[in-house]
């Protein structure tokens, strides 16, 4: 039942009633509102219940293990939470002076500190408010550069074909073609490929590493020789950032810039799909161009750093100065974390998917890469099981969710067929990972002797298979009375 | 270790499963020569009680002030519900609603959220959320020019938030998109003539209601000045202000594309984020539309079902032919904001616009009763802010304020030389006629004393 369903006309919530009366009558009646406005008109009760009953249609990492590949589904610390929602924090305006802010830049200033550290960079700007954000400020970076020395023969950005979607839509936004590069059959970008597609008109490279393939790229010192050697500038997508934390700094593989997604690495929440927040990290030759603003120390005093101080910069990417919350919510794991424990995040991580992977790949499901270690994360391709039973990607992810366990990332990456992204981060235990093996396990044994469990799950949730083309053709994207 | 559960006998067994005799084997695929250094700028840990400690001090250090500043984000009561629901890990710790049998509150919810958004800005449809109002813009501007097809020239007043202008400048740059800015009136709006006279060829206008200074554009004509030219219109609103204004879709012929900042709906101001940004259109310009929408289907047993639709505009589809790069949005701020509304209704939130303006006009009313200080467009319609113009420098005046626990608005002069002497001021809803009248009593006296006593600071004891 929708929320509007609930409603009758007339109904106030008297408790949401503003003290203030209105006299208004100085605004002209050709500017006001006409149609009536299709607010649900409940009661509070009515509209707490209905909400928390929708929140209970979802499955969450509270509720539910989440092993979504790249997408690093870890526990958020409820101390972050409270942390970034105390009254000062939340009260403070944007445009407020910086002498009424030093508590929050502080904390803001030693974020930067902490992802220039972990991250092997030079300069930090935390103002990019999503991954995608944080890619387009790398990318737009990239191009400031190569104009700066008037260099501008360079024209296209090359990107692995197993790389986020985001990437190639990145490079668009900033007028740049896309030559797209081949992974050779160990999952590693293709050398050869790399050699031949090099050159006076590339710009740089995008890469994620490890790959969303689940594997590390071994010849990413040779990738970074060859862009180098071209002048072009090395992108890191901090998508699996996790896979390294404490391991290995990108700025020592010889990345140029980096975007970290801190709902991702630094355990922010993703809030049913953001918000989110993506730093970007540079190495010397890109500091002169990083977003504004970002915060600067002087004598023990905090400041915005802003295209007054920085003109090349690529300028502003939002009203104000990022997620400021989501920055705050990240600190404090950082905090929470410190030296020791951030620098075993990625040994747990990995440790979490080599044992999943060994698990998994006994039972039959084959590894899209045999051979190779996992990282924080692995793929399995049904390929082979599709051909033998029939039963897809889809059927074993809507299975897992009647089992009680969120789906990992399907389909992606598109090369791979029939694929299963797996990551179960460093805060699963070993209790929830069995329980998911054991799953898996009658998951494999139904795809063999009861494919019509696998073909009509889920039967659990609040609704069976959703009719995705209808939604597609009969679109029906906003509710209206009269319906 | 924080959040970490392997015991030690967990590890062991977890190795030997695997068949590898540490941890360290597992990093074998990565060169020796790659492996870091120990992390030297990270701090030693701190637990739950101490960094709670920490963050408290840091947070109360900065003190509490009695805010008149608007400028884009602004003060509004937010229920107590709304924070206390959406913070339920049920919906803050859930990811993008992909797999939508697990997802039906999410989608639900954004179903919901993008009806409100259509019939407050009386447009036929929305999206599931953009990051904020001013990136908002950018990806306005960009479905205009798609959905032009010619024209790459955009007609932006300069009575739209400079700083949305700025960041508008930083996305579309690359893409050869061409910014023509309609300086203001001495008024603080825009000339539709002048207007009508730059948008030949043009791909589309933007619309600001209200503008930067609070005021009201000639909207029906301006929408109507755009369609006549063969160009896109977009409304880029003040949401709370469509509950009581008229929204773009019924601005003359009605808007193509409406766009904003939705921080008023249940968003506290936290330093400036996160917010939300909001966009709706016509039903005939979906297909154009940036970000994620949700659409309502049924199951296969026919039962009413929400899922993620039109995702072939998506990068995870389309990669480099997306309409935008745009993946996460601002997903839990748009919960709260549904919440938020439903917990408001119609009435409710048409209250708010309508008692937040009243204040501003009171506000307005009691400080231009002090010597210097003025209304810089008396008698023009505005919408919950206004222009002050000050015949002491502003800057003084804003610091000697704050030394009395007060932020007293924001100066323009920065972004507009001629007016040097603005003061933007703004009071919500928020605001008591108590503390309207503390902030006159300080401003009258710091006005007055920097007249006969310039220029040197003054402390109220």
């Amino acid at each position: 039942m929708l929320i509007f369903e609930h409603s009758e006309p007339g109904r106030i919530n008297a408790a949401q009633v503003p003290a203030v009366g209105a006299c208004a009558a100085d605004v002209p009646e050709a500017f006001l509102r006409r149609k009536p406005l299709l607010l649900p008109e409940v009661s509070e009760l009515q509209a707490v219940r209905h909400y928390t009953r929708l929140s209970q249609r979802n499955f969450a990492i509270d509720t539910h293990f989440y092993p979504l590949g790249s997408c690093t589904m870890k526990y958020n610390p409820r101390a972050s939470n409270a942390a970034a929602m105390l009254p000062g924090f939340l009260a403070r305006h944007p445009l407020s002076p910086e002498s009424t802010g030093q508590g929050f830049l502080a904390c803001l200033f030693e974020l930067q500190e902490i992802l220039k550290d972990v991250t092997g960079m030079k300069g930090v700007s935390l103002t990019p408010m999503a991954g995608a954000q944080g890619e387009f400020a790398g990318v737009a970076m990239i191009r400031a550069y190569h104009e700066a020395r008037g260099d501008n023969a360079r024209t296209e950005i090359l990107i692995p074909r197993a790389a986020h979607g985001t990437n190639p839509a990145t490079a668009v936004m900033c007028g740049y073609t896309v030559r797209e590069i081949d992974v050779d059959a160990d999952g590693d970008v293709d050398v050869e490929a790399l050699k031949k597609a090099v050159g006076p008109q590339t710009a740089g490279l995008m890469l994620t590493n490890p790959s969303t393939l689940g594997v590390f790229d071994r010849h990413i010192e040779e990738v970074a020789r060859l862009v180098h050697g071209a002048g072009g500038l090395l992108y890191y997508d901090g998508a699996n950032l996790n896979a390294i934390l404490g391991r290995v700094k990108p700025g020592d593989m010889g990345f140029d810039v980096i975007h970290l997604n801190l709902h991702k690495t630094f355990s922010t929440p993703h809030g049913g799909g953001g918000p989110g927040a993506g730093p970007v990290g540079v190495g010397e030759r890109l500091l002169p161009f990083l977003p504004v603003p970002f915060v600067g120390e002087r004598n023990g005093q905090y400041h915005w750093i802003t295209e007054k101080l920085r003109p090349q910069s690529i300028g502003r990417l939002s009203a104000h100065m990022g997620n400021a919350g989501v920055l705050l919510r990240a600190y404090v794991y950082a905090r929470l974390l410190g030296r020791k424990g951030m620098s075993r995040v990625a040994d747990y991580a990995v440790l979490n998917a080599n044992y999943l992977f060994e698990r998994l790949t006994a039972l039959g499901y084959a590894a899209a890469y045999p051979g190779r270690r996992a990282t924080h994360e692995f793929l399995l391709t049904l390929k082979d099981l599709k051909e033998k039973t029939t039963v897809t990607a889809t059927d074993v992810a809507k299975r897992l969710l009647d089992k009680g366990f969120h789906a990992p990332t399907v389909y992606f990456p598109l090369m791979v067929p029939e694929c299963l992204l797996i990551e179960p981060t460093e805060t699963e235990s070993l209790d929830d990972l069995d329980a998911f093996v054991g799953a898996m396990a009658e998951i494999w044994s139904d795809a063999h002797t009861a494919v019509d469990v696998l073909k009509n799950a889920p039967q659990k949730l609040p609704v069976r298979r959703v009719d995705e083309v209808r939604a597609a053709r009969d679109l029906d994207l906003v509710w209206r009375q009269a319906r | 270790m924080p959040f970490i559960p392997h015991t030690k006998a967990d590890v062991e067994r977890m190795l030997a499963t695997i068949g590898v005799d540490s941890v360290e084997k597992l990093f074998e695929e990565i060169p020796q020569s790659l492996r870091s250094a120990p992390l030297a700028g990270v701090p030693d840990a701190l637990n739950e009680q101490q960094v709670l400690r920490l963050m408290r001090e840091r947070a109360e250090q900065d003190g509490r002030f009695l805010n008149f500043l608007g400028a884009g984000a602004y003060e509004h009561h937010i229920p107590a519900a709304v924070w206390e629901l959406t913070t339920r890990g049920e919906f803050y710790t859930a990811y993008t609603p992909y797999q939508p049998e697990a997802s039906q509150g999410t989608l639900q919810m954004l179903y919901e959220f993008q009806s409100m958004i259509a019939s407050l800005t009386g447009m036929e449809v929305a999206n599931a959320s953009l990051y904020d109002g001013a990136s908002g813009l950018a990806e306005a501007i960009l479905m205009a020019v798609r959905l032009h097809g010619g024209s790459r020239r955009i007609v932006l007043p300069e009575t739209v938030h400079p700083v949305y202008r700025k960041v508008v400048h930083t996305i579309v740059r690359a893409q050869s998109i061409e910014l023509d800015v309609v300086p203001s009136g001495d008024d603080g709006v825009v000339d539709p003539a002048e207007v009508a006279a730059r948008m030949r060829g043009a791909a589309a206008l933007v619309i600001p209601m209200p503008n930067f200074f609070g005021r009201l554009e000639a909207l029906g004509e301006l929408a109507t000045v755009a369609k006549e030219a063969g160009a896109l219109s977009i409304g880029l609103v003040n949401p709370v202000a469509c509950a009581w204004l008229a929204p773009p879709g019924e601005w003359g012929p009605g808007c193509d594309i409406a766009v904003g900042e939705g921080q008023p709906l249940g968003a506290p101001l936290s330093s400036g984020g996160p917010y939300f940004g909001f966009l709706a259109a016509r039903q005939a310009h979906v297909r154009q539309m940036p970000g994620r929408i949700v659409g309502r289907t049924v199951d296969i047993d026919g039962k009413e079902a929400f899922t993620l639709t039109l995702q072939a505009r998506e990068q995870h589809i389309r990669r480099s032919k997306a309409t935008s790069n745009i993946c996460t949005n601002q997903g839990l701020l748009v919960t709260a904001a549904t919440i938020h509304m439903a917990l408001l209704g119609p009435a409710g939130l048409r209250g708010v616009a309508m008692a937040s303006h009243a204040n501003t006009a009171r506000l307005v009313a009691r400080l231009t009763r002090i010597p210097g200080v003025r209304n810089a467009f008396p008698g023009a319609p505005i919408f919950h802010e206004a222009l002050l113009r000050l015949d002491v420098p502003v800057g003084d005046v804003l610091r000697a304020l704050e030394a009395q626990g007060i932020l007293g608005g924001y100066a323009v002069g920065e972004h507009y030389p001629r007016w040097a002497d603005g003061l933007l001021v703004c009071a919500t809803e928020a605001k008591t006629d108590a503390d309207i009248e503390l902030f006159a009593t300080h401003l009258e006296r710091i006005v007055s004393k920097r007249r006969l006593d310039p220029p040197c600071a003054y402390k109220d004891s």
